[in-house]
């Protein structure tokens, strides 16, 4: 016998749980049906086609919890790993803060967020091949200067998620997803290769930018990177372009979650209250946006999700927090629990923004009268316990107020509690094409080494 | 236990040669030169241990078999969860369409063999041990983490455990197996000096049993070791920002190596020539101390493999000679592009995955120098020791590693810490720049791992202590 993915069946395993010795349990399934096609030089490299699920299963005994997961639902499977779930649970020690979230809380009246789209799922293999190729012809066709691809294709992925736990709570959703990218790479006349790429991602089809727009961007990107040098050591402005703001607002995530506060690993512990940052910084986290990639209509436990506003003008108003760091903190979950296969529930962001200001990206560059416009970063160097900033990276300078050369081959660096005071101007530039957003900043002053 | 793997799948799931090649001819169906199918079925343990207490303990089980289909350079994938035969035929079905000229490749009839390599000779893989062995390890690092210092104030630390069997069949009329155990002890350490907080990492393991931890790395090695970290951080001075003289120690440092010249070497860059090591098998890439080798053969290890993921047995390709690029990392489908012969790298993160050329052991041979006459040879510059992690572009060779414990070096002699800077270079440039190679090469504790188009597998590196005469320093110093 193999369950079905449904909310009853969530709801009966969570049941069995609690009949086999658990206090209360919760039940994750989901299953993804996922395609993705790369492409290269005209014609299709890759194509991938399948349907992957699987079961989560936490049980708590009193304050004791453990967790398993499994991909076959046949029934003997399942039930073998419910035990092991008590059995586990068992063996470890009792933590007051662990636990399901309040009956009360739990969400009741789901809110449809238009995640699904039913043209993705009707859309054919031959047409998601045409688009991919049609973004990278737009690329090659942009300038003989870009002689080859590396990587590029559309992907599209269509799920659905259940969540029921011992306290009655049992939702359902469903999602789709589509990306498309171009990954170009050009020659400059010393044959000296730069690559770059570009893409779009959304739930619903008629969201996608156009191939060829995809395309074009790509080329143009790669095509700016060509005699990329570097410049002398100094202290200068840099503007964050929408990519990189959006890495720095990742990082100012991972310094608001609830995990790290409560560890007392993050810059901005014992700081709520505080003016954290620039008064010109808002930054907002909206699980409820309609069709947005960060967006579900209940949290890893089954707690309504909401738009929780983070920082005000510079002021740190909320962490991110699920029941347990809720617990640890004497705050209240702020309905951003993230549901693993396994593992008690960590903390996830809905869709992430910094809130757009009124400056356009040409005002902000123009503002600048020797810096860095940054457009690249690798590598890691982001110390979330301290805020120590340092990263490889790559851009155009700016020499008053005009973007001049590429720059490749220098680092930035500085210190994130610094940094967010320092953001001098914000752009009006929002896309959402990611589930973290943020728009061109301009932050006064960072270390540039070569 | 190699066998072990190809009987548990053929008895656990009712398989049969027979039906197996059967799958194959359906994957071949519609044309194409080559077929694979990839069985897992894998267990995953985890037991966390914080603020004194056990926190919480899981164990996953997944199972499946992809279906990988090549026709030229194009392949085709599908997999299924359901290890049953109807279930696998439709995942052959799936993958075959990437081939759209004809029958014209039969699959040869599979024969099993028995691996060359033999190399986690694990009595009891650590999957099987009662858990609360694994629990007085962790009670064991946490007590002596929190005995270093008074300021050690959050100690969390975990056992995470992997049991995987695979067996792959391939239309070349291959069978093979293998039972992979995997296993990493790691922890971190917040130290906390009236409001100056900050944070040491660590941890080690590999394909080997529960004695590692009563031999190789005990617990209480790992947490003085990274309980000592965050208290050094706690007196850290800013980085200097600039080019400067660098001396990387030994070990996981080797990082470097990995960044600057261990993707770029990877064949499908390579194949497709986006890669700033193209074309370029012959010439020098790095100074002439530098010998640069890539080993999947080493017992234990955790970027180790008796066979790779396309049932490939693993091997020991030396990239770089004394200077010199010899050779890249191939998969089954770039070396026969490339007409080269298989390296035993290609590898996947699991039956989900296409297989990608990949890395496993990397590291660089010992030379000559004694480690602290190197150091003393520095005027002003930089020596560090560990390190977060690294990435890098390799199509411009630009790359960067994070160090997460790093000295002043003044006048010969190791002085302050700093704190956290980012190395960068070039990856064909960079290894020109190594002016003396030390005699203490050693691997990585085994906590490495490596990400690539979305995939995450477990890798190793190593290093013998080096110079490099210039290397950019990202502080905020200047």
């Amino acid at each position: 016998m193999r369950y079905e993915l449904t909310k009853a069946t969530a709801q009966r395993l969570a049941g069995e749980a609690v009949r086999r010795g658990a206090s209360a349990a919760e039940v994750f399934m989901k299953r993804r049906k996922e395609f993705a096609v790369s492409v290269r030089l005209g014609d299709v490299e890759k194509v991938k086609e399948a349907i992957d699920q699987t079961l989560g299963l936490r049980v708590l005994i009193d304050g004791q919890q453990a967790s398993v997961s499994c991909s076959d639902f046949s029934e003997d499977v399942v039930l073998q790993v419910l035990g092991e779930a008590i059995e586990l649970a068992r063996a470890t020690s009792p933590d007051e803060s662990a636990g399901l979230p309040e009956a009360s809380e739990m969400a009741s009246e789901l809110p449809d967020l238009d995640l699904f789209d039913e043209e993705i799922e009707r859309l054919p293999t031959e047409k998601k091949i045409d688009m991919a190729l049609a973004a990278e012809r737009a690329a090659q066709d942009y300038s003989e200067r870009i002689i080859n691809f590396d990587g590029g294709g559309l992907d599209t992925a269509s799920s659905t998620i259940v969540l029921a736990n011992s306290l009655g709570f049992a939702g359902e959703y469903q999602r789709t997803l589509i990306s498309l990218a171009a990954v170009p790479v050009a020659a400059d006349d010393q044959g000296r290769l730069q690559r770059d790429y570009w893409y779009d991602m959304r739930r619903r089809l008629d969201e996608l930018a156009e191939p060829e727009a995809i395309g074009r961007m790509a080329a143009e990107r790669t095509l700016r990177k060509l005699n990329g040098r570097s410049v002398p050591t100094q202290s200068v402005p840099v503007v964050f372009d929408p990519l990189m703001a959006a890495s720095l607002l990742g990082h100012l995530f991972e310094g608001l979650s609830g995990e790290a506060i409560f560890r007392r690993s993050s810059f901005l512990v014992d700081q709520l209250g505080e003016s954290i940052a620039s008064p010109r910084l808002t930054v907002v986290d909206d699980g409820l946006k309609k069709g947005g990639l960060g967006s579900r209509p209940f949290d890893g436990e089954g707690l309504p999700t909401r738009r929780t506003v983070l920082i005000r003008d510079g002021i740190l108003e909320s962490y991110l927090l699920n029941s347990y760091t809720a617990r640890k903190l004497g705050l209240r979950s702020t309905g951003n629990a993230a549901r693993g296969l396994v593992g008690a529930p960590s903390v996830n962001a809905g869709n992430l923004t910094i809130e757009a200001g009124t400056h356009t990206p040409a005002e902000i560059i123009g503002a600048v009268t020797r810096g860095l416009y940054l457009t690249e970063m690798i590598g890691q160097g982001v110390n979330i316990v301290t805020g120590d900033y340092s990263r490889s990276a790559g851009g155009l300078w700016i020499e008053n107020g005009e973007l001049t050369f590429p720059v490749q081959g220098v680092t930035i660096a500085g210190n994130l509690k610094e940094m967010l005071r320092a953001v001098e101007m914000v752009g009006n530039d929002l896309n959402f094409r990611s589930q973290v957003v943020a728009p061109t900043l301009l932050i006064g002053r960072m270390t540039i080494s070569a | 236990m190699i066998n072990d793997a190809i009987g548990f799948f053929f008895s656990q799931f009712g398989l049969s040669t027979g039906q197996i090649e059967g799958l194959l001819a359906t994957a071949l169906g519609r044309g194409g030169d080559y077929a694979d199918l990839y069985f897992e079925y894998r267990i995953n343990n985890s037991v966390a241990f914080e603020e004194r207490i056990i926190k919480t303990a899981s164990r996953s089980v997944a199972q499946g078999v992809g279906v990988r289909v090549i026709a030229g350079d194009k392949t085709g994938y599908a997999y299924t969860e359901e290890i049953a035969i109807e279930s696998i035929r439709q995942a052959a079905a799936t993958a075959s369409f990437i081939a759209r000229t004809g029958g014209t490749t039969e699959p040869l009839g599979v024969n099993a063999t028995a691996n060359l390599h033999d190399l986690y000779k694990v009595e009891t893989p650590v999957s099987a041990i009662d858990l609360s062995h694994k629990i007085n390890l962790l009670k064991q690092a946490d007590e002596v983490a929190r005995a270093f210092d008074q300021r050690i104030r959050e100690v969390q630390a975990g056992v995470h455990d992997e049991m995987k069997y695979v067996m792959i069949a391939t239309s070349d009329g291959r069978l093979v197996g293998d039972v992979q155990p995997l296993v990493r002890m790691g922890m971190t350490c917040i130290a906390d000096d009236d409001g100056n907080r900050q944070v040491g990492r660590g941890g080690g393991g590999g394909r080997v049993g529960i004695e590692f931890f009563e031999e190789a790395m005990t617990p209480e090695a790992m947490a003085r070791a990274v309980a000592g970290q965050a208290i050094i951080q706690l007196e850290a001075v800013p980085a200097p920002a600039g080019t400067m003289e660098v001396v990387l120690g030994p070990g996981w440092p080797g990082i470097l190596l990995h960044e600057a010249v261990g993707h770029g070497l990877e064949s499908d860059f390579n194949r497709k020539g986006s890669s700033a090591f193209t074309g370029r098998l012959g010439e020098r890439v790095a100074s002439e101390l530098c010998t640069v080798v890539d080993d999947g053969t080493i017992p234990g290890r955790r970027g180790s493999l008796n066979i790779d993921d396309e049932g490939q047995p693993t091997g020991r390709t030396v990239l770089i000679e004394k200077g010199v690029l010899c050779a890249y990392m191939s998969d089954h489908l770039n070396a026969e592009l490339m007409g080269a012969a298989p390296t035993g790298n290609g590898r996947r993160q699991s039956y989900k995955h296409i297989p990608l050329p990949r890395m496993t052991n990397t590291f660089m041979m010992a030379g000559d120098s004694d480690p602290q006459a190197i150091i003393r040879s520095v005027k002003r510059g930089l020596y560090a020791v560990q390190f977060a992690g690294g990435q890098v572009d390799i199509t411009n060779g630009e790359f960067a590693f994070s160090a997460s414990e790093a000295y002043l070096i003044e006048d010969g002699k190791v002085t302050a810490p700093v704190r956290g800077a980012t190395l960068r270079g070039n990856g064909p440039e960079a290894l020109k720049r190594v002016t003396a190679v030390g005699n203490d090469l050693q691997l990585d504790s085994g906590v490495g791992m490596c990400g690539k188009e979305g995939q995450q597998i477990p890798v190793g590196v190593g290093l013998p202590t080096i110079k490099i005469s210039e290397m950019t320093v990202g502080g905020t110093r200047a």
